[in-house]
This record gives C-alpha cells, sequence and structure tokens, in this order.
C-alpha cells in the first residue's frame, strides 16, 4: 500500500490523469468502430478509479498546492510546466473525472453518426477541463482553457439538433472575445514581471508578487474578468448558454454545465482575486459584481419559469445557480467561498442529472417541449422518481446536496452583505417558482398526449448512468463533511491572505504579505 | 412474521427500557432509544417506498410495516415521556450523532435534543400518527397507490420528529422543508387531476416563503452569537441581545414569517384551504394534527429570542387573534365538509399564535395538544362521511366526484347511517367548541384568559368572539351533515353505511383523546375541580427562561380579565355562552332546508363575500401574481431576447457584417482600379518619403 | 552616364506602368508589366557600378521570375481567352465581393 501512498503523493499522477483521456482520445481514432465505444467507456471508467483515490490522498487542512511539479518547458520565456491541486481545485477536478465515463453512457445510444470524432473529442475536451484545473503557469492555463474550447465547439456544432451552427459560432465567439482579452492581460503581466524582477516567468505564484499599479491593475482585473464571467455565464453575458445547451447533445450538456461553467469561477477564485487584489476587492467591483450576481439568481430565475423548452428552462436554471456561486465567491468570506466550491460541485451532480434525465425524454419522444409531456408518473414511474429527486436536489431541499452549499453561501455572505443576502435568499422562493411547475407539468397531471402512453421505463443502461448522480445527491446532502473538510482550508486561506494583500498599508507590508501568498501553496 | 432473532432484540430492548426507567428514578433522565423513534419511521419508508416500486399489489405486508412502524415509534416517546416525568426539572439531553457541516466557526451536529418540549410533540405526533395510520388501512384500502401513499406517510413523521427533536436551527430546517415535501406529494397524491397537483405545487411554494424567513433568521442568528444550537442560542440570547432592539426583532420577525407559511397564518394562510384536495387522513395528519402546528413550535422553542423581542410579540399575538377571527368568519358560509374543517384550522391556529404571542407558551402547546386530536377527529369523521358518501353514489351508478361527495348540502340525515362517526364527531364538535369538560374547553380557556391577564383587551375580546363563532360554525357543520332530512336520492340512502372497524376505532380511540388530553391541566381558579397543573409543571423547564424574561420586563400577569372577573369566571360565562350559541344555531338550522348543490344557488351579499373567501385568492392573483408573470414574461420576451440577444449580441454581429459590406464595396474585380489603387499608394508612400 | 540610364529606366517604367493602367488587353497589360521589369533591370545594371556584382545578380534573378510569371501568366490568359473568347479584362470581374 506504501507503494499507492508514494504514487498519490507523488508529482506525477495529476499529469497522467490530464494526459490519459486525450491520449486516449486520440487513439478513438484508430480502434475499430464494435470496439470504439467500449474502448472510451473503459478510458473513461480507468480514469475515474485511478483519480478516486486523490480523494482520500488529499491532505486535508493543508493550504500549499499538492501534487506539486514544475519543470521548464520555454524557459527562454520562462515558461514551465507547472500543475498541482489545492481545495478550491480538487474537487472539480474529481467531478470532472467523476462525470467522463457517464458522459460516454450518455452517448452510448444518443449518437450515431461520426461517433469516432465523437468519442475522440469528448475524451480531449476532458483533458482540456483537467488542464485548466491544475495549471500554475498562465501561459499553460491559457493553452488548457482554449484546448477545452475546439471540441466543445465541433461538439455543439456537429452532433448538435437543430440550429446547433448558430449554437456553436454563438458558443466560440463569446468564449474567444472573453479569452482574448485575457490573452493581452497575460502578456502584460509577463512584461510586468520581466521589468520588475529581470527574469522572464509566466508562472502563477511569481505573478502573486507583482506590484502592480493601481489604474493598470484595474483593467488587468477588467481582462480577465470579463473571459470569466462570460464562461460562468454572469448576467448580462449568459446568452450563449441557453442556445448552447439547447443544441447541444446531451453529454455535450452535461459537461458543459457540470464543469465547464465552473472553469469561470475557479478562475475568478485562482487567477483574477489573487492576482489582482485590490482591483477585485475594490467596494465598488464587489458590489458590482454581487448585483450582477443577484441579477442572475432572480432574472435568471424569472426567465426559467417562462420557458416551454425544458434544456432551456435547466439552462436557465444554471445561469440562478452560478448566481448563487458568484454572490459567495465575491462576498469573499472562507465560508462563502467554501461554500461557492462546494456549490459547483453539487451544481455540476444535480443539473447533470436534469440533463440527462432530459436526454432520457428527448429519446424517447424527440422533444424538449414540456407542453408534449404531462402524467409521466402512471407510465414511466422510475424516471420520475429520479426527475423529482434531482429537482428537488437542484432547489436546495435541505437533505440533498444543494442546501448545504447554498446554506454555507448564504452564511457566509450575510455575514458581510446581509442585504445581498436577503435579496439571494429570495431565489429560494423562485427556484421553487420555476422548478415545480415543471414537475407537475411532466411528472403529474393527466396523460393527455396519446404517445406518452407507450413510454418505456429506464433501462439498465440508464439506471447505471442515473443512479451514481441520485446517489452522489443524497450523500452530499447527508453528510457533506468530507466535502468541506477538502475545500474548507484553501477557502479560508484565500480569503483571509487576500484580505491581508489589501490591508497592508505600505509596499514593504504588501510584498511581505505576497510572500506568504505565494511562498504557502509551493510543495514543502 | 415474528422470526425467531426478532424476539431476542425485543427481550434486550425490554431489559434497556426497564434499565434506563431505573436510571431515571436514580437522577438525571436518559433517553431511551431516541435514535430509534426517527429511524423506525424511515425504515418504513424505504420498505412501503420498495414495495410501492415493486410490488405495488402486495397491500398485507404494508398494513403492517406502515401503522407498525409508528407503533414502536409512538412506544417509545410514551416511553421516554413517562420517564422524563418521572424526573423534577430534567435537564435537557442532546445526542449527538454525527457532525453535519463543520467549516470555521460554523459547526452544525446531526444532533437530537431531548428534552420536555420536545419529547411532548413527539409523542403527540406519534400516537396520532399512528391512529391515523391505522384509520388509512380502512381509508385507502382500494386505491392503487396504497404502498406508495404509506411510504409517504411514514417519511412524513420521519421529517416531522427531525423537526421536533431537532437540537439546532439548520437540522430543524431539514424536518420543515422534509413536512413539506411530504404535504406536497400528499395533497398531489392523485396527481392525474391537474388541479390537485397544482394545490400541491401552492403549498409548497408559499411555504417556501415562509423557509426564505426561516433561512433569513438562521443567517442573522449566526451572524450575531456564531451558532445555531438551539442550547447556545437560548443561553447567550439575553446576554447577547439588546430587549427589544432591532436585531433580535428582526431575527424574530423573520422566524414568525417562517411560521406564517407552515402554519397557515395570515398573510400566506392561502394554501391550507387547497390542501384539502389530499386524501383526508393526510388532512387530519399533516394539515390539522402535526406540520402545521410546527410554527407554533417554533415560536415556543424559541421562546426566549421572542420573549426578548416585545413588538414581535405583539406581531404574533396580533396576526393569531386576526387570523383566528378572519377564518373563522369564513368557516361560516362553506359548504365542503373538509374546508369548513380546514378553516377551523387555520382560525384555531390563529388561537395558539395568540396564546404564545401573548407569552403564554404552554397554554399554545397545551392547545396544540388537544386540537391535535379534536381536529384529527373532526377530519377522520368527514372523512367517513366522504368515504361513505363515495361508496353510495359509486353503487347508485352515479357520479362520485368531489363536488358530489364533499358538498354539505348533498348531505343530511346521516346520523342514522354512520351512528359511529355521528357519535364521535359530537365529541369533536363539542371539543372545538370548548364545552366543558371536553379538551377544548381547558386549553382554549387557558389562551383566552393568558390574554387578557396580558392586559390585551382587544385581542383578549376578539378570542372570545372567535370562540362564540367556532361554536356556531361548528353546529352548522353538525346539522348539515348529520342531522334534519338526507338530502340524497333514495337510491343512494340505500347504500350508505357505516366505515370498517379500523376506521370507526379509530375515532374512538381519537374521542376518548378529545375529551381526556384536556385533563392534563386543570387551572386552579375553577371551581369544584381539583387542581392538576401537570402539564404547566411538567413544561416548566422549556419555558423557565422565556418566561423570566418577560415578567421582569412586563411584570407579571395580571389577575383578572380587563372588564373585571376572575378566570374561574369567565371560564364559565364562555362555556354558557358557547353552549347557547350551539342550543340557538342548532335550533334555527335543522328545520332549514337545503338544496342539493347541484340545484343551489350562490350566496350573495355579506354571506357571498364569506362564501368567496373574502376573494383573497384573486387579490392574490390580480394584485400579486399576474404582475409577476408579467415581470417574468418581460424579463424572458424583451430583455432576454430583445435587448440582449437580440440587440447586444446578434446587435453586434450585424454591425459588423454591415461594415465589412460597405468596405467589400472596394473589391470591384477589374484589375485595372486595384491597378490604380496599387499606383496612387505607391505614389502617396514616395511623397511621404520625399517629403 | 548613370544618370542618363536611369532616367532612361524611370521613362520606360512610367510607359509600363501607364500601360498597365490605360490598356484593357490581358496580353498588352502583360507586355507593359513585362516593360516595368526591365525597365527595373537597367537601373539595376546601370547602378552595379557602384553597389558591385550584387545588382547584377539581382537581374538575374528577376528575369528568372519573370521568365516562370511569363509562363503562368499567358497560360492564364489562354485559359481565359478559351472560356470568354475575349482577353479584355473589363469583363473578368469574378474577384469581387
Amino acid at each position: 500500500m506504501s507503494f499507492l501512498n508514494d504514487l498519490y503523493s507523488g508529482p506525477w499522477i495529476v499529469t497522467f490523469l490530464v494526459f490519459f483521456p486525450g491520449i486516449a482520445g486520440l487513439a478513438c481514432l484508430f480502434i475499430p468502430r464494435g470496439w470504439l465505444k467500449r474502448f472510451a467507456f473503459s478510458a473513461g471508467l480507468i480514469e475515474f478509479l485511478v483519480s478516486l483515490p486523490m480523494f482520500w490522498t488529499f491532505g486535508i487542512g493543508r493550504i500549499e498546492y499538492q501534487n506539486y511539479v514544475s519543470i521548464p518547458w520555454i524557459p527562454d520565456w520562462g515558461i514551465s510546466y507547472a500543475i498541482g491541486v489545492d481545495g478550491i481545485s480538487i474537487l472539480l477536478f474529481l467531478l470532472t473525472t467523476f462525470l467522463l465515463p457517464i458522459s460516454v453512457l450518455v452517448s452510448w445510444e444518443q449518437i450515431d453518426k461520426r461517433e469516432r470524432a465523437y468519442y475522440a473529442m469528448l475524451l480531449v475536451l476532458v483533458t482540456g477541463i483537467l488542464g485548466v484545473f491544475v495549471a500554475l503557469d498562465l501561459f499553460l492555463f491559457y493553452v488548457f482553457w482554449e484546448v477545452m474550447l475546439v471540441p466543445m465547439y465541433f461538439l455543439i456544432g456537429v452532433w448538435g439538433h437543430e440550429r446547433r451552427i448558430y449554437a456553436a459560432v454563438k458558443f466560440f465567439l463569446f468564449t474567444a472575445f472573453g479569452s482574448l482579452l485575457m490573452l493581452v492581460a497575460i502578456l502584460v503581466l509577463f512584461w510586468l514581471h520581466l521589468d520588475q524582477f529581470g527574469v522572464a516567468s509566466m508562472a502563477y505564484p511569481a505573478m502573486l508578487r507583482l506590484d502592480i499599479p493601481g489604474g493598470l491593475e484595474f483593467w488587468l482585473f477588467v481582462a480577465f474578468a470579463l473571459a470569466f464571467a462570460i464562461k460562468v455565464p454572469m448576467f448580462p453575458f449568459h446568452t450563449w448558454l441557453p442556445d448552447a445547451h439547447v443544441e447541444a447533445p446531451t453529454a455535450g450538456s452535461v459537461i458543459l454545465a457540470a464543469v465547464l461553467l465552473k472553469m469561470g469561477v475557479y478562475g475568478f477564485l485562482r487567477f483574477a482575486i489573487p492576482l489582482f487584489p485590490n482591483a477585485a476587492l475594490d467596494p465598488r467591483v464587489v458590489m458590482t459584481m454581487l448585483v450582477l450576481g443577484l441579477i442572475g439568481i432572480t432574472y435568471a430565475a424569472w426567465v426559467a419559469a417562462m420557458q416551454p423548452n425544458l434544456k432551456k428552462l435547466i439552462a436557465y436554471t444554471s445561469v440562478a445557480h452560478l448566481g448563487f456561486v458568484m454572490v459567495g465567491t465575491f462576498a469573499f468570506t472562507g465560508t462563502s467561498v467554501a461554500g461557492g466550491v462546494l456549490q459547483m460541485v453539487n451544481h455540476g451532480v444535480s443539473t447533470g442529472a436534469l440533463f440527462i434525465l432530459a436526454g432520457f425524454l428527448y429519446q424517447r419522444r424527440h422533444t424538449y417541449e414540456i407542453a408534449q409531456y404531462g402524467g409521466l408518473a402512471k407510465v414511466i414511474p422510475v424516471f420520475c422518481f429520479a426527475l423529482v429527486l434531482t429537482a428537488l436536489a437542484s432547489i436546495g431541499l435541505p437533505g440533498l446536496n444543494g442546501f448545504v452549499g447554498e446554506f454555507l453561501i448564504l452564511v457566509g455572505s450575510f455575514l458581510r452583505y446581509p442585504w445581498v443576502t436577503l435579496v439571494a435568499a429570495t431565489g429560494v422562493i423562485f427556484a421553487a417558482y420555476y422548478m415545480l411547475p415543471m414537475i407537475r407539468r411532466v411528472v403529474w397531471n393527466d396523460l393527455t398526449v396519446e404517445e406518452n402512453r407507450s413510454l418505456i421505463d429506464l433501462s439498465r443502461l440508464e439506471l447505471a448512468i442515473i443512479v451514481p448522480l441520485l446517489l452522489m445527491m443524497v450523500l452530499m446532502g447527508v453528510y457533506p463533511k468530507p466535502f468541506i473538510d477538502r475545500v474548507a482550508a484553501s477557502a479560508n486561506w484565500l480569503s483571509e491572505r487576500v484580505e491581508l494583500t489589501i490591508q497592508a498599508d505600505t509596499a514593504d507590508d504588501a510584498l511581505a504579505a505576497a510572500e506568504v501568498l505565494e511562498r504557502s501553496p509551493r510543495t514543502p | 412474521m415474528v422470526g425467531p432473532p426478532v424476539v431476542p432484540a425485543l427481550v434486550a430492548l425490554a431489559q434497556e427500557a426497564a434499565q434506563s426507567a431505573e436510571a431515571a428514578h436514580q437522577a438525571a433522565y436518559v433517553p431511551f432509544l431516541p435514535s430509534w423513534m426517527i429511524l423506525l419511521p424511515f425504515l418504513g419508508f424505504l420498505f412501503n417506498g420498495a414495495v410501492g416500486f415493486f410490488a405495488p399489489q402486495q397491500r398485507k405486508l404494508v398494513s403492517v410495516v406502515g401503522p407498525g412502524v409508528l407503533g414502536l415509534a409512538a412506544l417509545i416517546a410514551v416511553v421516554n415521556l413517562v420517564m422524563l416525568a418521572g424526573v423534577h426539572d430534567a435537564e435537557a439531553v442532546i445526542r449527538s450523532y454525527f457532525v453535519w457541516i463543520d467549516i470555521g466557526q460554523l459547526r452544525i451536529d446531526a444532533a437530537l435534543q431531548l428534552d420536555q418540549l420536545s419529547i411532548l410533540m413527539a409523542v403527540v405526533v406519534t400516537v396520532v400518527s399512528f391512529i391515523i395510520h391505522v384509520y388509512s388501512i380502512g381509508y385507502m384500502g382500494a386505491d392503487p397507490g396504497y404502498a406508495r401513499y404509506f411510504s409517504y406517510l411514514n417519511l412524513f413523521v420521519f421529517f416531522m420528529l427531525v423537526l421536533v427533536l431537532a437540537a439546532n436551527f439548520p437540522i430543524m430546517f431539514i424536518g420543515w422543508e422534509g413536512v413539506g415535501l411530504c404535504s406536497y406529494l400528499l395533497i398531489g397524491f392523485w396527481f392525474t387531476q391537474g388541479e390537485k397537483a397544482e394545490a400541491g405545487q401552492k403549498a409548497f411554494v408559499v411555504n417556501r416563503i415562509g423557509d426564505f424567513g426561516f433561512l433569513m433568521a438562521m443567517f442573522a442568528l449566526y451572524a450575531y452569537l456564531g451558532t445555531l444550537d438551539f442550547h447556545t442560542v437560548f443561553e447567550m440570547a439575553p446576554r447577547a441581545f439588546e430587549y427589544g432592539g432591532a436585531a433580535v426583532t428582526l431575527i424574530t420577525l423573520f422566524l414568525f414569517l417562517g411560521c406564517t407559511g407552515k402554519s397557515a397564518q395570515i398573510p400566506l394562510y392561502v394554501w391550507l384551504p387547497d390542501a384539502m384536495d389530499g386524501p383526508t387522513p393526510v388532512s387530519a395528519l399533516i394539515h390539522a394534527a402535526t406540520m402545521v402546528t410546527a410554527g407554533v413550535y417554533l415560536v415556543a422553542r424559541s421562546g426566549v429570542l421572542f420573549a426578548l423581542a416585545p413588538i414581535s410579540m405583539n406581531v404574533v399575538a396580533v396576526i393569531g387573534a386576526v387570523t383566528a377571527l378572519f377564518a373563522g368568519t369564513i368557516a361560516v358560509m362553506q359548504f365542503d365538509i373538509k374546508r369548513v374543517i380546514a378553516y377551523s384550522t387555520i382560525s384555531q391556529l390563529g388561537y395558539m399564535f395568540l396564546a404564545v404571542g401573548v407569552g403564554a407558551f404552554t397554554a399554545g402547546i397545551f392547545h396544540l395538544g388537544t386540537h391535535a386530536f379534536f381536529k384529527a377527529l373532526l377530519f377522520m369523521a368527514s372523512g367517513a362521511v366522504i368515504h361513505a358518501m363515495h361508496h353510495a353514489l359509486e353503487h347508485a351508478g352515479e357520479p362520485a366526484g368531489e363536488d358530489m361527495t364533499q358538498d354539505m348540502r348533498n348531505m343530511g340525515g346521516l346520523r342514522s347511517h354512520l351512528p359511529t362517526t355521528f357519535k364521535t364527531a359530537w365529541v369533536a364538535a363539542l371539543a372545538l367548541a370548548g364545552v366543558f369538560p371536553f379538551a377544548g374547553f381547558f386549553s382554549k380557556d387557558e389562551i383566552i384568559w393568558s390574554a387578557g391577564a396580558a392586559g390585551q383587551t382587544v385581542l383578549w375580546a376578539i378570542g372570545i368572539a372567535t370562540a362564540l363563532l367556532t361554536a356556531g360554525y361548528i353546529t352548522r357543520w353538525l346539522v348539515m351533515v348529520f342531522h334534519g332530512e338526507n338530502r340524497m336520492g333514495r337510491e343512494v340512502r340505500g347504500y350508505l353505511h357505516e366505515a370498517p372497524l379500523v376506521m370507526t376505532g379509530a375515532l374512538v380511540v381519537l374521542a376518548i383523546g378529545s375529551v381526556v388530553t384536556g385533563w392534563v391541566n386543570i387551572p386552579e381558579a375553577l371551581p369544584l375541580l381539583p387542581e392538576f397543573t401537570w402539564l404547566h409543571g411538567f413544561l416548566h423547564p422549556s419555558f423557565e427562561a422565556a418566561e423570566h424574561i418577560l415578567v421582569e420586563h412586563l411584570g407579571e400577569p395580571a389577575h383578572a380579565a380587563p372588564v373585571g372577573g376572575g378566570e374561574g369566571v369567565w371560564a364559565i360565562i364562555s362555556t354558557v355562552a358557547a353552549l347557547a350559541v350551539i342550543v340557538i344555531v342548532f335550533n334555527a338550522l335543522r328545520a332549514k332546508k337545503y338544496r342539493p348543490a347541484a340545484e343551489a344557488v350562490e350566496p350573495s351579499g355579506p354571506a357571498g363575500l364569506l362564501y368567496h373567501k373574502y376573494y383573497v385568492d384573486e387579490v392574490y392573483e390580480t394584485l400579486i401574481l399576474r404582475p409577476f408573470r408579467g415581470i417574468c414574461r418581460f424579463s424572458w420576451r424583451v430583455i432576454d431576447q430583445v435587448v440582449i440577444d437580440g440587440v447586444a449580441v446578434n446587435g453586434t454581429a450585424y454591425a459588423t457584417r454591415f461594415f465589412g459590406w460597405i468596405v467589400s464595396r472596394l473589391q470591384t474585380g477589374q484589375v485595372g482600379t486595384y491597378a490604380l489603387i496599387v499606383v496612387l499608394g505607391v505614389l502617396v508612400f514616395l511623397g511621404f518619403v520625399t517629403l | 552616364m548613370v544618370t542618363e540610364a536611369l532616367i532612361l529606366s524611370g521613362l520606360l517604367f512610367t510607359i509600363g506602368a501607364a500601360g498597365v493602367l490605360i490598356r484593357r488587353n490581358a496580353i498588352v497589360m502583360f507586355m507593359c508589366i513585362e516593360l516595368m521589369l526591365n525597365a527595373v533591370n537597367l537601373s539595376f545594371i546601370a547602378i552595379s557600378r557602384q553597389v558591385g556584382v550584387s545588382a547584377q545578380l539581382f537581374v538575374i534573378f528577376v528575369m528568372t521570375v519573370a521568365a516562370a510569371e511569363a509562363a503562368v501568366g499567358l497560360a492564364i490568359i489562354i485559359s481565359i481567352f478559351r472560356h470568354y473568347s475575349s482577353v479584355d479584362v473589363r469583363n473578368f470581374r469574378l474577384l469581387r465581393w
């Protein structure tokens, strides 16, 4: 067992996990068609099983990066291959590997054209996402950020529904627009570092030591924040999301909602806030972000309540949920940040499950129109049980996962911004207002549409997909402590240290604080 | 089948019980199997749920397990009550099972608090639940969703016990929302009927408004005190909060918002009448006896906080009294057999809030307990009537929709057909009307007296007026259902029959409860009766701190009513007045000829106003819901689709395309033009270079 | 000597440029382009006394490229002629929006 311990505390396990899906994806191109799905699923399952021990080997209460490795990649430009995980990223990382085999299974019967390219794209996409969550070098981060974009574009554009081209282009342009600004900001940081320390470096910890002039800091923050806000998505940059979700194939929606959006919030927590603390936590900026988060919570809920299309409704609920997360992030107390991270995982599980369930319905009836259903509890009770449970988790019923994250976010935010919390908490009411009518019109009521009489309940394959997600919802609601434990230390530390940087009066103090910020996260 | 392994387990149980009882005698109170009390209903839920999925036709096992687990839970609860009663002023016992949430300062244990208040509530909940479970065997016997029904019901009891036994606010909130969920599922139990599913949804959404208040109260409490454990919060509160300060007032008002949702008080009461769409035993259990009283329990539990906030106390008392009167007047003009009782429930809950609002916590909990019995009985008597009506109409081949089976204008004269139901209904009605020596007399009298003693003259008067109103509408209900002429066709009449034994048995047990539960607290002031204030003494440790604060700031309660006269005098006056109202209404209505519902005309004038429930639903619809839907639609159609997506996003795309089009005009395709531009460009360049 | 040669080269270049701009026949335009190239060649030769042999080297380059260009260009014009039965450049407007 000590071999396993060494392996999982060593640096290379994360590298393996990041690149394994990508390599498997390329290998997909050479696998005989008959073996393709089985190969992709095995790759996903291996990925998940190999990653699973990280949950236990992750050192609780430690704030430094674990499994950290940094080797020069392009030394002339100070670019290194630096990766590591901490409390902010570990759960998101594991969520991604958890959803990979599930996404493959979801696609099993739903994808019937260009399968080879499809599974290759799916696996490469996961490599991009995992890389984003572990990269500790700005250049490396940017590469992964863009690597993720391309497969997603094709997943929507090739395997999507009717308006897939429009949705794919919209998705691509929105994201590219944000990320190009971010690239410019990264280059500015690079030159600043060269200027101030005389050394070329792209390393994230090194950037934390920069002394950035006030005005410039603000604009750099804006450039980063825009890229991340589009990804989250925050109001008013959210309109790509419903289109992308509605048109994407089910697995695409699952990945999109469950992990892709989290990259935005993760970007705020990892980069935008610690790199530019004075700009990010300027009261006016914070208020702006909080208000946008609040608008996301309420406004998206109102819009969701009106949607006739099941997938679009779920997409807008994502905007509302991420609004909660943004409020938690910018309230920036340890509890609210931890709640935000936890809520991202919760949202990944429950919204992912909602999309999967919507996909099951689509496969049977080839429509997402809510009006086309009703009274399904009579014909497909198991499906309806899963749908109701997932919907309840999504609207934050205590005892299921959604509540814990929401509760921590709001408890933490209240300490600093009671009025913001007051408005945010109304989201609890609106959540019931959009979700329950949908449930009523799909699950309850009388069977009025004839075609629904002959629906078949969930198959074994479908049960294998949805049951792990349902179990996760219950587990994370009833016993969330292990999950909170893994986030808590890093979240607390992050909020405290960044506060320290801001409070520092003199430049020396600021540098000292920044050094703490920089040094601690390295491996001892 | 009780298999061999069960026997030693039972023996062990008995031994442990004996040991605990012994320990209790010697020193402090040692709880007896508290976790099993809540686990048993949960196991029942799992079992019945599994049966519902895999063998829905399997009824025997469900009939045993569903009520069985509740029977055991009730037994445990009663054992605990007896043990606790044996210890004088026992300290609350907190049993922590695992850490639920732990981050920074915030630590929430999955813990149970076992003290006088929670155990008393647990006894009320489990005993009434058990009786109603048994009754359901008969009532739901023919329903295809039998197992599903029992699984929901078991789950409900599980959450209700979590609610009353929780040791901190968040765990209580789990129960709080959990019972709401079960209520939602059970109101919409017959989900194929759209309006029932909608009623369930309405209940859930309205309750969520209340839950919002509960959440905000928790956040504020944590921000001020850094903990959410009952024990610590109530210990710290008197020192941490200034008496009458803004913080504690806001916190308690938010808590009370939660109560108005769950306990159906103005302005959030509108879901409860619609909740009558659920099966009748559900109305009895959830919407009369247990869940809706959770708000009263919450106020009583947080008595210390409320005592520190006189404004909130007044709000609670006023809302309670006004709701009591308001709902009572609506009940006067309803024709649906269940709606009358539903409004009566709202009204009685108003009484309980009036009690806790004037600081009479024991009186509130007392009325909660007695009300659980007689109101459950009223509902279940209605259930027996509906059951009979349904069968009769079905056998006669006539439409048996709820508009037929539940409209009192179609009934009348059922006393001879349903004799047991008839007698028990009278017992319940007298208890509700507050006639001596039935349970309601003692509890309601104490509430009205407390309001007077607290110097709340207006509320005291409202209480008395509502008491008379109550006697009036419940007599009308009795007369319309059981007395006078039967208003059904002769053919249908022939098929009317009394409910099966499991149902009438349950009615009788509840009827006994409706009489004797009042005797646990007989005040000294009543003439000719022995003083027996057991309940006051028993609950004393739970309310000691709150009452101490009240006395310190408001002084001792008065010994005379606002217009003079002691407690005993007013008790006699009110019971005589209630009896008088009953006699008058009975004689006035017995002779009255009602037309069957199909031929009846809608009441108009003031009666129409009551019949239409003051048009509150309509007002809410016009003033709140419709504008809100307008905002939602505007957000989607205008802001999202036109402003953001249309103008900002696609607008940018169109603008880009437009400028591209303009520049593209330069591309003539003529080689000559291109060559000319090249030459001109070179010349311009050369010009710049040379100059 | 150099000055005169450069003036001649400039004249030839201007004539070629004017021809490209004014004439509509593709063949004539093509010949004008050749004229411009050779005008440049002439100026290279003229300044080779001052700058050395590299100027002459350029001339060789230009002639090679011009030969290749003539082959490709004439081939294009012939195929255009086959298609349109005309070499008037005003008819060729496909390269626009």
